[in-house]
């Protein structure tokens, strides 16, 4: 299930614009990575290229290596929507697709790809992946009803229960509870800390407290100067970015002195 | 001193003067009857004049009479909406007299025989508009069965992958010079093209269905293209990131979103078109028989029959203007049901909210 991620030498682009330069890290199996840093710093940009989502936007481009197990996701003959299917996302806004009910949208990844499943089959996908985003209880006897009457933070473990229909290898997570209620934000996290046994999971946040909370491992991105590129400026352990950062740029963002 | 405590009091204060409830409606009835009175002494008594003099004079008398009782503001805000409720029943003013006159006078012919019988052979009472009804939803029909298909996929061309590029641009270019075409350059267009490909003068349904797709098609693509810019991008990402291609995603989560305005939309470029006259009477042209082969001779359509009932009467004229009038009502209903229809069917389709 659960695979390893390598960026090599990646270099982020929106047309002409440079976003993100030189990003060198390891992403490991079953576990967290946070990816930490003021807004506009190149995170989510990170995040987007490693599933081949940054491409959808026009004009954007990467260049460098980033492999999965070894394969590089931006070789010649890699097809991005078979990326997307091995690497899932989650969004910052929850968003349910809204002509569909709440099964539908659990069976989306499998029914949009025209997969032919049984009502057996789709019955039992449905609950386990509900009861993997820790939802199953609350939305058991609703499943006809409407995704997009659920609360935010319900929504949003839709969302995830979406994503992990599809049995992806790894989960990306753009800021997934900024949108949330601290009751709901709490249950997102516990997931996340479950997520890992099975997947690799990278999530972005502005949370600081939640880096620490939830993440094996933390990247600290930032601009050197307002105009230039997002670098990579510090990644490790998170125990040790939070405690005993090397950079001093990382002590003055965590300790709050900057962004 | 007396007069900043007093400011500070009426500032403190939260109460203020306020007219009774139905004031306003007596001051009208009032204005009107003073108008109508002076006027009939004059005897210069005329309705317009009335409800004009009789308005303006409203508004003055409220005006002043609550900003003698409730102060300034409230007052301004009273002569505003008042101005605009009046100018709202000014432009309903036409509106409500052409559906009355309709009504009025197209029910005299609203008979069974109307929708029965043709104008064949008729030559003075009598007769009916049957073959023009059909005419009218067969050139329409077939108008929109060419146009929607065609419009829909220009509009997802462009929205969905022809982005800002040049031949997106170029073609949002020349569908807004499509919407601007007089609809009898589309006629003389559609008749032009018959005469060169199946000889000169030809003259049938289809042709005039193809006029319609003229100007129907540029509607069609602008408002499609609205419906899905209204789509958020959310839900394309949401698709793509589970691994759904781009043309299953339009298919089944931007399409079924859009549906209900997408359908809205070609509903109402159907009601534009099938009032259309000076193009059918270039190319579907007049048949008093019921011809029901688009592809064979002139086919009579509803907006031509009562425009030749109406400029070529007989002896007597009566019967020819009442066939006209019903003609008129009949496509003002066959326009109500389809709005009804798209609405329904819109209703069907859209996303429903709820617990």
């Amino acid at each position: 299930m659960s695979k390893r991620i390598e960026l090599q030498d990646v270099d982020i682009y929106y047309g002409k614009f440079h976003a993100v330069r030189q990003v060198n890290m390891t992403i490991q199996p079953r576990a967290v990575t946070a990816f930490i840093g003021s807004s506009g710093c190149g995170k989510s940009t990170v995040l987007r290229s490693l599933n081949r989502m940054h491409e959808v936007i026009e004009g954007a481009y990467v260049t460098g290596q980033v492999l999965l197990d070894g394969v590089d996701l931006y070789a010649r003959d890699v097809d991005p929507v078979r990326v997307r299917r091995q690497v899932g996302m989650v969004f910052q806004r929850p968003n349910p697709f809204p002509t569909m009910s709440i099964r539908d949208n659990v069976l989306a990844g499998v029914r949009l790809n025209n997969a032919r499943v049984s009502r057996k089959e789709s019955d039992e996908l449905v609950e386990k992946s509900l009861r993997g985003a820790n939802l199953w209880n609350e939305v058991k006897d609703r499943l006809d009803r409407p995704g997009s009457g659920l609360s935010g933070g319900q929504q949003q473990r839709l969302c995830i229960a979406r994503a992990i229909a599809v049995s992806p290898d790894v989960i990306l997570m753009d800021e997934p509870c900024s949108a949330l209620d601290p009751i709901s934000t709490l249950a997102i996290e516990e997931l996340i800390h479950e997520l890992k046994e099975e997947y690799t999971v990278v999530i972005v946040t502005h949370n600081m407290q939640q880096a620490a909370r939830v993440s094996d491992q933390t990247a600290f991105f930032n601009l050197k100067a307002q105009g230039q590129p997002g670098e990579l400026i510090e990644f490790g352990d998170t125990e040790k970015i939070f405690h005993n950062p090397e950079e001093k740029a990382t002590e003055d963002y965590i300790t709050g002195r900057f962004g | 001193m007396s007069t900043t405590t007093r400011s500070r009091e009426s500032k403190l204060s939260l109460t203020a003067g306020q007219l009774p409830r139905f004031t306003w409606l007596a001051l009208l009835v009032l204005a009107y009857a003073v108008t109508a009175g002076v006027l009939a002494v004059g005897s210069v008594m005329s309705l317009g004049a009335v409800v004009v003099i009789g308005s303006l004079l409203f508004l003055v008398a409220i005006f002043a009479l609550s900003s003698a009782v409730e102060g300034r503001r409230k007052a301004v805000d009273r002569l505003f909406r008042y101005v605009f409720v009046g100018f709202f029943l000014l432009a309903l003013a036409p509106l409500v007299s052409l559906v009355w006159q309709v009504v009025s006078k197209g029910m005299e012919r609203f008979d069974l025989q109307y929708f029965t019988y043709s104008m064949r052979n008729v030559i003075g009472e009598g007769g009916g508009a049957s073959h023009a009804i059909a005419g009218t939803l067969i050139v329409t029909g077939i108008a929109t069965l060419i146009s929607v298909p065609i419009g829909l996929l220009t509009a997802i061309f462009l929205q969905e992958y022809g982005g800002q590029g040049r031949l997106a641009s170029s073609i949002r270019f020349f569908v807004d010079v499509m919407t601007g075409i007089p609809s009898i350059v589309a006629g003389l267009f559609a008749y032009t093209i018959f005469s060169a490909l199946f000889g000169a003068g030809t003259r049938n349904g289809f042709s005039g269905a193809i006029a319609l797709c003229i100007l129907m098609i540029p509607t069609v693509v602008r408002s499609t293209e609205e419906m899905l810019r209204l789509v958020p991008n959310e839900l394309r990402e949401a698709s793509y990131a589970l691994g759904v291609p781009k043309f299953r995603t339009i298919l089944k989560v931007v399409l079924p979103t859009s549906i209900a305005g997408i359908i809205t939309g070609a509903v109402l470029a159907v009601a534009r078109i099938i009032g259309e006259t000076a193009p059918l009477l270039v190319t579907a042209g007049l048949n008093p028989s019921l011809n029901t082969n688009p592809f064979d001779t002139q086919m009579s359509t509803l907006p031509v029959f009562v425009y030749y009932q109406y400029v070529t009467p007989g002896i007597p004229q009566e019967p020819f203007y009442d066939r006209a009038w019903a003609g008129a009502l009949t496509l003002i209903l066959i326009v109500m049901g389809l709005n009804l229809f798209g609405r329904l069917l819109a209703w069907r389709f859209a996303p429903k909210p709820g617990r």
